[in-house]
């Protein structure tokens, strides 16, 4: 590239707080150089210097009445830019206030901290998946394991139990469940017969509407409708309740008053959601096929009494069983899950939204996919 | 001789509800000082600096920060005032998702048009007059609570303000590292002339730092004074806080 061959000379002015000047190799610099000046002062300068062929700088630091610690690391900054160009640079002049700065704010030395190393892709991939397997599905496990011994126990040891903790959880987790749970399922239920009306009405096999509707709903539509439901609801408010408690150090202070926070805190919240869930299920249930058998009335003039009728045909023990199972397993998984997370809060107030995010999302997949398993095994 | 004044409460009244925190607070701070404001628990002190800050609405009473009544204050001029303060929290405030290095430069990136490069390098000097260099990449999370407070400082600093304020800086810290807290403030104060607004219970971190004393009891000002005057006061309050350090060092300070 063809550098220029000439005189340097430079002049700029910077909102009339700041005037460079530069008259061969000395640039004179005079008035306020602060956090204001700083950025275009060293643009404008190393694009000077790009086009520019010098092997010396002289910064004249004589009219300099006000500098920063932008000003001064502006400075340090053009001097390493310009050092790399090996043109040589010097500052002079500088008023014993200036001075001051200047030496309590340049750097005396190049220190250089380098950002941490990112591992290569296998081994991160390896690392993650160790991670995943030592720290959770092994912490779920022993959480689990903890909480069910406890929770077994202290069945037998009433002294154990706060008192008024279970009815508490149990209206936060159940009561205060029912309302959504029963309008849900309802709308589903009458939804449901509403799309297969037209399909069996075509086939004249109307009455099956029944078979439809209580099938899904007690076997399927129930139980997971509940079980999602509580998990949005309970399980991202153990999660935020727990994650808080961590936060706020309530869980070191049991611990350090001798009470396993466990015990003390998960399992009450474990006895009233093993203990509402089915209750949950069965609303849920009975509002499906309400739902349902309001629409098998309407658009396919199923009278009530026939309805009950072939439910009564239909229905079979295993169907009262399979909901009693799923509400136990699902109440445990949502318990447990929010729990789980809850433990795990990093990082403070932040923290504690992440963590109940994650729960929510993660009981809501362990539900569905326990929801598949057990379908297949009461198939 | 009259010293120009940073900041100036006048007749602060401040209420929780029904309870009556500040019934009529006024004092002033001035250039170039450490003032530290004092009292018992629930005296008000922290409510007097949220005021400052802009945190709390004014009931009654009038503030000047830097010369500027906060009280009638619109939001931009709240902001360009803003710029001119560095708040130290007690617990720190750094955001956990940003690294110290994002945190310390936070300011600059959001009020300069610096660029990134020459950020990083403020930044890197910053946190260097707080000895956290080696903390650069690292997050909060992975700090200890010292050097969480020295990333605060760092923060508070990065705009060179005039006017800092301090949220009970040595809260938590042991002596050693108080010790250098306060040489830190010291610096900042004998340094760079930065006026610092101070609230603390550390009778050491007092004895070491503060130029001027406030002390609020029952929601009025109990006492307002250079700390040697403080120290002397026989106004009951002030006496019985300050018993405690009347101890061979204190005796050794006063001469």
């Amino acid at each position: 590239m063809r550098k220029k061959r000439q005189k340097a000379s430079f002049e700029y002015c910077c909102e009339n707080r700041l005037k460079v000047r530069m008259d061969g190799s000395v640039m004179s610099l005079s008035g306020e150089l602060t956090v204001e000046e700083a950025a275009e002062f060293t643009r404008k300068i190393l694009k000077f210097f790009r086009e520019m062929e010098q092997k010396k700088l002289v910064f004249d630091l004589s009219g300099l009445t006000h500098i920063d610690s932008a000003g001064v690391m502006a400075l340090y900054y053009l001097r390493k830019k310009l050092g790399e160009k090996q043109i040589i640079t010097d500052l002079e002049g500088a008023s014993s206030s200036v001075t001051d700065k200047i030496r309590l704010f340049y750097p005396e030395e190049e220190v250089e901290i380098h950002p941490p190393r990112r591992p290569a892709l296998f081994e991160d991939l390896g690392a993650q998946t160790h991670h995943f397997f030592s720290s959770y599905v092994l912490g779920f496990m022993l959480l689990a394991s903890n909480v069910f011994y406890w929770g077994i126990t202290d069945i037998f040891n009433r002294r154990a139990r706060r008192k008024g903790e279970f009815i508490n959880q149990s209206v936060l987790i159940g009561a205060n469940a029912v309302f959504i749970v029963f309008f849900l399922t309802f709308v589903i239920g009458y939804v449901l017969a509403l799309h297969s009306a037209g399909q069996l009405r075509a086939f004249g096999a109307n009455i099956f509407v029944v078979d439809v509707v209580v099938f899904s709903i007690m076997s399927q539509m129930g139980p997971l409708i509940t079980a999602i439901l509580v998990a949005g609801r309970s399980g991202s408010a153990i999660a935020a309740e727990i994650a808080t408690m961590k936060v706020t150090a309530e869980l070191d202070a049991l611990k350090t008053m001798g009470l396993n926070p466990n015990r003390f805190v998960i399992v009450p919240k474990l006895y009233a959601c093993m203990f509402t869930m089915p209750f949950l299920i069965v609303f849920a249930n009975v509002a499906g096929i309400l739902g349902g058998g309001l629409a098998a009335h309407v658009y396919l003039d199923i009278t009530p009494e026939i309805f009950i009728n072939r439910m009564a045909d239909i229905m079979q023990n295993k169907d009262l069983l399979t909901a009693l199972v799923k509400s136990q397993v699902y109440a445990a998984l949502i318990v447990l899950t929010g729990s789980f997370y809850g433990l795990r809060v990093e990082k403070g107030a932040e923290g504690v939204g992440k963590v109940t995010t994650v729960a929510v999302v993660v009981s809501i997949t362990l539900v569905i996919l326990a929801d598949s398993i057990l379908g297949v095994i009461f198939y | 001789m009259n010293k120009e004044k940073i900041i100036e409460v006048k007749n602060l009244y401040a209420a929780y509800d029904e309870v009556v925190v500040l019934s009529d607070v006024s004092f002033s701070a001035n250039k170039g000082e450490v003032t530290v404001i004092l009292g018992g628990s629930g005296s008000g002190k922290t409510t007097v600096l949220n005021h400052l800050l802009g945190l709390l609405p004014i009931e009654r009473g009038s503030l000047f920060v830097l010369g500027k009544d906060i009280s009638r204050m619109r939001e931009d001029e709240q902001v360009a005032l803003y710029l001119q303060m560095g708040v130290f929290y007690q617990n720190g405030g750094l955001l956990n998702s940003l690294t110290v290095a994002e945190n310390v430069g936070l300011p600059l990136a959001q009020h300069t048009n610096l660029t990134p490069e020459l950020i990083d390098e403020i930044v890197f000097m910053k946190l260097g007059l707080v000895n956290l260099q080696h903390a650069f990449y690292l997050y909060p999370s992975q700090l200890s609570g010292g050097m969480l407070k020295r990333a605060a400082l760092a923060r508070a600093i990065v705009m060179d303000p005039p006017v800092l304020f301090f949220d009970e800086p040595g809260a938590g810290l042991d002596p050693v590292s108080l010790e250098a807290l306060d040489r830190l403030i010291l610096n900042l104060k004998n340094k760079l002339g930065v006026s610092i607004f101070m609230v603390t219970h550390e009778v050491s971190s007092i004895l070491r730092v503060a130029d001027r004393i406030v002390f609020l009891d029952n929601g009025v000002v109990a006492f307002e004074g250079p700390i040697r005057e403080a120290l002397h006061s026989t106004q009951p309050a002030v006496n019985e806080f300050f018993s405690v350090m009347k101890n061979e060092n204190v005796r050794e300070l006063l001469g």
